[in-house]
């Protein structure tokens, strides 16, 4: 394509050009001699504006502006699993093979691979008629995943062509339909969608599965579902990366996305160092091998950050449409939106609360509405979780993008600076922290776990809400003039703050817990519960009630009896039982 | 590009205006000669068809509207390095302000650097001993960190970089080359000659390079001066092999600065007037430290921050907090307790440590002594709140315990001398002889066997 569109303008990442009637909103463009990336973000006669996904240093009023006639787009095919990209799918270690070491700009567009020949295993024959969404073939992407190819959205027709099974590179065709009034198309091993566009379904289910993370304060406490959406707000340093790491480590998605937007490089360095050494535990395999990076770190152009959710999420509903289970974890959505916010400042728009645009909420929105149980176009059932961390400033819930957030997630899971001082990790205030999903998972939890398993939680929490009371009066007073029942709520309480809820990410058993263990833990604290509670309305003191062994034991329970054997509960449970009996007898 | 341009439209705090300019590039040099014979430079900040406005790097008074010839280089900011400058002072722009004369060399770097590749980096794990607690013990240094430190105004911060300049120097340090590259942002002359005097009594002075732009020199060179500082680190890490410490001192006059000239470009401010992209443009500094693959140097960073009015939450120290592997918060509590440094370990933190310390690296039990430690003195904070009501004599056994702890934990643990170098086997040493000042019952972070072995010892 031709255009004499020539830059009049430039303002860090943001570039006007002249000429630009004939460019379409949110077309991609090729800026400068250079070719950098970017993309129209508004149209005003034949002015455009466009936001620019390199750094602009060096570009000169009058260098060309091209057209590439398409919407910004990723290529959607295999090659995608276990790799690490920038926010606009461009692989990073292709880039470092172009520009060693830094990043540098004018690298143009790539994606996928166009070399690697894969395995590709044909499941359509001469004659089928085909409709979006249908599986043309099958490529094993990685140990885990079957990479299925699918017709894309807008095509349907007969194949009239189609290649044996064998080794072929992504640019290959396939396959090619007839459609309707005659129209061939060819199916190659990719296809391209738009990043702003949801991709279509056939219907949007009721969320009615727990996404098991094996974090006890999670699963029991605040459990997340698949399909749904979770927000993780804390201040620096209480633990938010730490806590989207667990979840994408052991989360039981088949798919993880994890987009650091905006955050530091050496974060992004450890997970593809420590990813590739995690065994999944459900596949024993690598967990790279079910997970797509996304880093555009914090020195790294602004606007290709805000590019990089619509690439994650993209990229999660491409393998969604496959059939596949996928939870997207994105750290951090502030980051993003503070990029809306700078580009917009560039843009002289009207700011409305602290500087952010007035169409934050409506872009946190959508973003977050992408989200869902689907049924598939090719009637399976599949889902992508969204769980965004969010970075308030100076820690405070009230600012706009926590508070908006709020209004479009489900679970909310507040991380909490005074519990990080403590080391209490993961940081989770029970307080605060809310999840809306345990009413739909009801259901499963009574049908896979146990039917009082809900009932367990909510007793244990109503513990930890008399302990919040509680605490007042013995910050002013001091414990020891409560009486001894109050003062075993405490006793309680702190048997499940530091054996229950803080859980060791370095601890090889206490990283992931089954679910059957979690609860067996659970009923042990109620039992010792219900043990000491008879024996404190007996009249016998709570010094005696407490025994610090006992106790103790129970707190490291966690420690102490291996995921894989359980059998210890019942033991440790025998030992408390013969213990409060003895101790109830001799006062009787 | 040999065309002189005599006439400035406009110019308004350090920004200058001009028009009818064909050909300049976004974030070039522009070369101002003035009519009494000096020479500025200024950065193109903003390009709209033939229209231009630059910052003149030493500011624009004495300038006037037909004064000048600007004379553009179609270069952006580019310095010339080699090694010649260890052991050399220069300004913010990168200019020799002592008595050995200017860098020639054909190697020019641009000033802004650009972003490693993740996929480029190393994840650091090395350990530097510091020979303070608080530091090696709870919130450990590690090569190739950013580490900020959080302080307030009067706080000691220069004595405590300047401490950490002179130990860490010397740590397991077999044949490495070791530079210490320093920017001073906006500070006090006496701050800067305290520096200068410290590296000397370290004997260090060879292999320092200082950027200097103190507090009366021109705003538009806070700007730079982090920028020439971490291209020279980078150069000396990465190009030469040396292992940097850069100590930057104060990120609030560089934020600042910035506020400053964002204000007179007429931005849309967001918090506090500092303008929106304060994130990315401190990110674009920190993100600057690091290790490669393949490469033998490694940039650790210091930057030092006054937070106004001792607020943790106030956008510099947040945006600083997010951007950075952890943070050293000073107390000015602490301070008034005389206890030097005053550390406040609580809100320290450092990210890295985890995969820097215990089996192979300091010694097994430093994780859980570290997570002991600060649960403990954590509880001490609630347990003296209470005993300001209640009076400490009417605290339970266990709670004077804790009161114990927490005095013994400041004084003999958190206080140090300015000279003392404590290893890291030293610190661990203290902190059992404290942890064996609380109940075995109380250490929950410990396992059982690791309590066994040091408790009481």
């Amino acid at each position: 394509m031709t255009s004499n569109s020539k830059i009049i303008m430039i303002n860090g990442p943001v570039v006007k050009a002249d000429d630009m009637a004939a460019f379409k909103m949110r077309e991609m463009v090729m800026v400068g001699n250079k070719k950098l990336i970017g993309e129209v973000i508004a149209l005003d006669g034949a002015v455009g504006t466009i936001q620019v996904y390199e750094e602009t240093e060096g570009l000169k009023v009058n260098e060309p502006v091209l057209p590439t006639g398409k919407p910004l787009s990723l290529k959607l095919g295999p090659g995608l699993m276990g790799n690490m990209f920038d926010g606009i799918e461009r692989p990073l270690h292709k880039i470092e093979e172009i520009s060693k070491g830094f990043i540098g700009e004018g690298i143009g567009l790539i994606s996928l691979d166009e070399e690697k020949s894969w395995q590709v295993e044909i499941t359509v024959k001469m004659g089928d008629s085909l409709k979006p969404g249908d599986i043309y073939a099958r490529v094993q992407e990685t140990d885990i995943i079957e990479h299925r190819l699918m017709v894309p959205p807008s095509v349907t027709g007969e194949v009239v062509h189609v290649v044996p099974n064998g080794a072929y590179t992504i640019e290959t065709a396939l396959v090619q339909l007839k459609g309707q009034k005659g129209k061939r198309t060819d199916l190659k091993m990719y296809q391209e969608w738009p990043i702003r566009l949801p991709r279509p379904v056939n219907e949007r289910k009721m969320l009615t599965q727990p996404l098991v993370t094996g974090q006890r304060v999670l699963d029991i406490f605040f459990p997340l579902a698949k399909g749904g959406t979770a927000a993780i707000p804390g201040g620096f340093g209480t633990g938010k990366t730490m806590t989207q790491h667990q979840l994408a480590k052991w989360s039981d998605a088949d798919i993880i996305v994890y987009i650091g937007c905006g955050e530091r490089g050496n974060e992004m360095t450890d997970v593809l160092e420590v990813f590739p050494s995690l065994i999944d535990p459900k596949t024993e395999k690598p967990l790279m091998e079910r997970t797509i990076l996304i880093a555009n770190t914090s020195n790294m152009p602004v606007a290709a950050r805000e590019a990089s959710v619509y690439t994650g999420i993209t990229l999660a509903e491409y393998y969604r449409d496959m059939g596949y289970h996928v939870a997207i974890m994105a750290d951090s959505t502030s980051r993003w939106a503070e990029a809306l916010r700078e580009i917009s400042g560039r843009l002289e728009e009207m700011p409305a609360e602290e500087g952010y645009p007035a169409y934050l909420p409506s872009r946190l929105a959508e973003f977050y509405e992408r989200a869902g149980y689907v049924e598939t176009l090719n009637c399976q059932e599949a889902s992508v979780t969204i769980i965004g961390a969010v970075s308030p400033a100076g820690g405070d819930f009230s600012e706009p993008v926590t508070e908006n957030t709020k209004r479009f997630v489900n679970a909310f899971l507040a991380l909490d600076k005074k519990l990080a001082y403590a080391r209490h990790y993961p940081a989770i205030n029970w307080l605060n922290s809310y999840s809306g999903y345990i009413k739909v998972l009801g259901p499963w939890y009574t049908e896979n776990i146990s039917s009082d398993v809900l009932e367990l939680r909510n007793e244990m929490l109503q513990i930890l809400y008399e302990e919040n009371k509680l605490s007042d009066i013995v910050a002013l007073v001091g414990e020891d003039v409560l009486p001894d029942d109050q003062r075993l709520v405490l006793e309680i309480a702190k048997v499940i703050k530091i054996g229950y809820l803080q859980q060791n990410a370095f601890h090889k058993d206490d990283t992931y817990v089954p679910l059957p263990k979690q609860h067996l833990m659970l009923e042990m604290i109620k039992f010792l519960y219900e043990k000491s509670a008879e024996a404190v309305h007996m009249g016998i003191p709570i010094s005696k009630v407490k025994n610090v062994e006992l106790y103790n034991k129970v707190m490291k329970m966690k420690y102490t009896i291996p995921n894989d054997d359980l059998t210890g509960i019942g033991r440790l449970m025998t030992e408390i039982e013969s213990y409060y009996n003895g101790l109830i007898a001799s006062y009787q | 590009m040999n065309k002189e341009y005599l006439r400035l439209d406009k110019i308004e705090g350090p920004l200058i205006f001009l028009s009818g300019i064909e050909g300049a590039s976004y974030g070039e040099i522009i070369k101002i000669k003035v009519d009494d014979g000096t020479e500025r430079y200024g950065k193109i900040i903003r390009l709209e068809k033939e229209a231009v406005i630059a910052q003149v790097f030493e500011g624009t008074s004495g300038l006037s509207t037909k004064n000048v010839r600007v004379k553009f280089t179609g270069k952006p900011f580019e310095l010339a390095l080699s090694t010649e400058i260890l052991g050399r002072t220069f300004n913010g722009v990168g200019r020799a302000i002592d008595a050995g004369g200017e860098i020639f060399s054909n190697e020019l770097y641009n000033i802004n650097g650009r972003p490693i590749n993740p996929v480029a980096r190393q994840y650091p794990r090395d350990y530097i001993q510091t020979g303070i607690s608080t530091i090696d013990t709870l919130a450990t240094l590690i090569r190739g960190q950013k580490l900020p430190v959080f302080s307030g105004n009067g706080l000691p911060h220069n004595e405590l970089a300047a401490q950490i300049v002179r130990q860490a120097k010397l740590s397991g340090d077999k044949n490495e080359r070791f530079a210490v590259v320093f920017a001073a942002i906006g500070v006090k002359h006496d701050d800067a000659a305290f520096f200068r005097k410290s590296f000397e009594a370290a004997g260090a002075l060879d292999n320092v390079v200082m950027y200097i732009n103190l507090a009366d020199d021109p705003i538009v060179e806070r700007i730079s001066t982090p920028r020439c500082a971490l291209t020279a680190a980078e150069y000396l890490a990465f190009v030469c092999g040396y292992h940097i410490l850069v100590v930057m001192t104060d990120i609030t006059s560089y934020c600042e600065a910035l506020r400053e000239i964002s204000s007179a470009r007429e931005e849309v401010p967001s918090r506090k007037g500092y303008p929106g992209y304060l994130y990315s443009d401190l990110a674009a500094l920190y993100e600057r430290a690091g290790m490669m693959k393949e490469v033998e140097g490694s940039i650790t960073y210091l930057p030092i921050l006054t937070m106004p009015n001792d607020d943790i939450s106030h956008p510099i120290p947040d945006l600083t907090g997010y951007i950075t592997e952890g943070q050293i918060v000073l107390s000015r509590e602490l301070f008034q307790d005389n206890i030097y440094p005053p550390v406040n370990v609580l809100p320290s933190l450092s990210r890295l440590m985890k995969d820097g310390i215990g089996e192979g690296y300091t010694v097994k039990e430093h994780p859980d002594v570290a997570n002991q430690l600060f649960a403990s003195y954590s509880k001490v904070q609630d347990i003296r709140a209470l005993a300001q009501i209640i009076g400490e004599s009417d605290l339970s056994p266990v709670d004077q315990a804790y009161m114990a702890f927490g005095r013994a934990f400041e004084g003999d643990f958190v206080k140090q001398h300015g000279n003392e170098n404590r290893s890291i086997k030293k610190s661990l040493e203290i902190a059992w002889q404290l942890l064996s000042m609380l109940p075995k019952e109380e250490l929950d972070r410990l396992d059982d066997e690791i309590i066994a072995e040091f408790y009481g010892k």
